[in-house]
């Protein structure tokens, strides 16, 4: 590091050291045990919310939706910045206007990112590894992922830049959601 | 806009379960703070007080929950939450609490006690994600910082050896901290041989589930001159978000931490920050995002952050000191808490005041930042004596 000390700064340091040696910082904080509680050195309350809730898809993801159950993807495109977005929305967050089109997409794309996941949420060991990606989808603007997992697939195998088509469930076992795709597989 | 300083700064000890309620360790923090620099509430104008999901606690409300643990009783107080930004915003507002003249001080105070959610905090995070089109699919929060983290590595040809001498880096500094909770000394090997949990992402990469708070007095420059001869200065602020539509952007470069760290330099008057900051707290929640971060705030190249830790640079006595602290993947991560103990460093360190964490020579400046929600907030600010 290059520091020029010129005289008075070097002397407010010298204070300030001086002043620490007489200041000693206490930190207050006491460390609990797993064992605290199961000993009942401890009390501890448990109580589990009972919270439920039903979000409507709005506008866009409502269209978006039904689509998925016909086994298609679609888009919104902005005519200002030329923009095909996906997931679809009604306004443009870059011209901040409403947007103008839709548009069909192919049910491909490329990865752009992905992680090979080997434990739940509450790191649980899973028996198989999950391995989600962000997938560009074929025929938006570039950039334009949506989050979804790989399947049929070694994981060692998997990587950036793949090419990869979505695995519909069957038809009559769509439900209008983002699990219509099973999965993409590499193409 | 009106100067404003830093005078006084308090923090708890980091711990994986702390005895004490978050309401105990906002006022233990609060309390500590006062005192350092000699002032009792009464002196203070206002508060400001940070949290991370009210989910946590499973207290609704929390910000007005903990009210009177952090001063706030009967006294103009408001609560902020940017997810992991929130350390760093949360005396920022401070800051602007006192700089547009309202007021002359204020209490800043950040507190996070992960610990009761069960089985595990990370419980809270599994509802940052899209209702509709990303929760049916099941996601947990290290998905995003894999992805991220692959998609980094990916752009710059990065090697996992590279990253991993952050964490050997941070977890060592913060053997010098006497609020560490995962100080350690590991090597690389230790890295890399840790258990994968969502590849590119390691057990070492990822810094703890932690309880603790801190807390920082700000003043007016008028009262700063009555307190203290050595006034710590905010010199500079800034913040900014990205899309939360996460899945349209490249997630190789934290552009928001750009334009956040670009509003605060031209604050303080900053053109080339490597050559005018002194000392770093970039956030380090995982090792990668510290590399992420120093590339975000202009210290150097896009894919350079980790020749600068290879060469020793972002060492403790390295030409650019990068977490003196220990960062958050050695003194712990309590989130709200964990921004603000960047900021107690950085003015510990300006003051000569850090004992054996205190870097060489007589730094002027330092910076600190932290980056959260989902993956969208960048918040910066620069303090200097």
């Amino acid at each position: 590091m290059e520091l020029k000390g010129i005289g008075l700064e070097e002397e407010i340091f010298k204070i300030s050291k001086k002043s620490e040696k007489s200041m000693k910082m206490e930190f207050k904080g006491v460390s609990l045990k797993e064992s605290d509680f199961k000993e009942k050195k401890i009390l501890s309350l448990e109580n589990k919310p009972n919270l439920k809730y039903a979000w409507d898809t709005g506008v866009a993801i409502g269209r978006f939706l039904a689509e998925l159950k016909q086994g298609r993807l679609i888009g919104r495109k902005c005519c200002k910045c030329r923009r095909i977005m996906i997931p679809p929305r009604m306004f443009c967050e870059v011209c901040f206007k409403p947007n103008d089109e839709w548009i069909y997409l192919k049910d491909k794309g490329t990865v752009n990112t992905f992680s090979i996941c080997y434990v739940s949420w509450d790191m649980q060991k899973l028996k198989e590894p999950q391995i989600p990606a962000v997938i560009e989808i074929e025929g938006a603007s570039k950039m334009m992922g949506i989050l979804h997992l790989l399947g049929e697939v070694e994981p060692k195998e998997v990587k950036i830049g793949m090419k990869v088509k979505a695995v519909w469930k069957e038809i009559d076992k769509r439900e209008g959601a983002i699990t219509d795709i099973k999965y993409f597989k590499p193409i | 806009m009106r100067k404003v300083a830093v005078v006084g700064a308090g923090l708890t000890k980091f711990v994986r379960r702390s005895l004490e309620t978050g309401k105990e360790l906002s006022y233990e923090a609060s309390k500590m703070a006062l005192d350092s620099c000699g002032l009792t509430l009464k002196d203070i104008d206002c508060v400001v007080f940070g949290s991370a999901p009210d989910a946590f606690d499973g207290m609704h409300m929390k910000g007005e929950y903990m009210l009177d643990g952090s001063g706030g009783f009967r006294k103009p107080y408001m609560r902020s939450y940017v997810g992991g930004g929130t350390g760093v915003f949360t005396p920022i507002q401070g800051w602007y609490h006192i700089a547009s003249g309202l007021f002359d001080s204020c209490l800043v105070v950040c507190e996070e006690k992960m610990s009761t959610l069960r089985p595990h905090p990370q419980g809270a995070f599994l509802t940052i994600f899209d209702h509709t089109l990303e929760r049916p699919l099941e996601p947990n929060l290290l998905w995003i910082f894999a992805l991220e983290m692959n998609r980094y590595m990916h752009e710059h040809g990065l090697s996992k050896k590279d990253i991993a001498l952050v964490s050997v880096k941070n977890k060592k500094n913060a053997l010098d901290h006497p609020c560490a909770l995962l100080a350690q000394e590991i090597t690389v090997e230790d890295v890399l041989n840790s258990e994968v949990l969502a590849w590119p992402v390691q057990r070492l990469d990822v810094s703890p589930i932690t309880d603790g708070a801190g807390a920082l007095v700000l003043v007016s420059e008028e009262k700063a001159k009555q307190i203290t001869d050595k006034p710590v200065w905010i010199e500079g602020v800034g913040w900014n978000l990205e899309t939360s539509y996460w899945t349209n952007r490249d997630l190789y470069y934290p552009k928001q931490v750009e334009y956040a760290a670009r509003m605060a330099y031209e604050m303080a008057g900053i053109k080339d920050p490597r050559k005018e900051i002194n000392i770093v707290e970039p956030y380090d929640p995982f090792d990668y995002k510290e590399l992420h971060h120093l590339e975000g705030l202009l210290f150097c190249k896009k894919g350079e952050a980790p020749k600068l830790t290879r060469e020793g640079v972002t060492k403790r006595d390295g030409d650019l000191p990068v977490c003196p602290s220990g960062g958050l993947l050695g003194v712990g991560n309590p989130i709200a808490a964990a921004g603000l103990m960047k900021i107690c460093e950085i003015f510990w360190q300006l003051r000569g005041e850090a004992g054996a964490r205190q870097v060489p020579g007589t730094p002027k400046r330092g910076l600190a930042q932290a980056w959260g929600d989902l993956m969208q907030v960048g918040t910066v600010i620069i303090l200097g004596r």
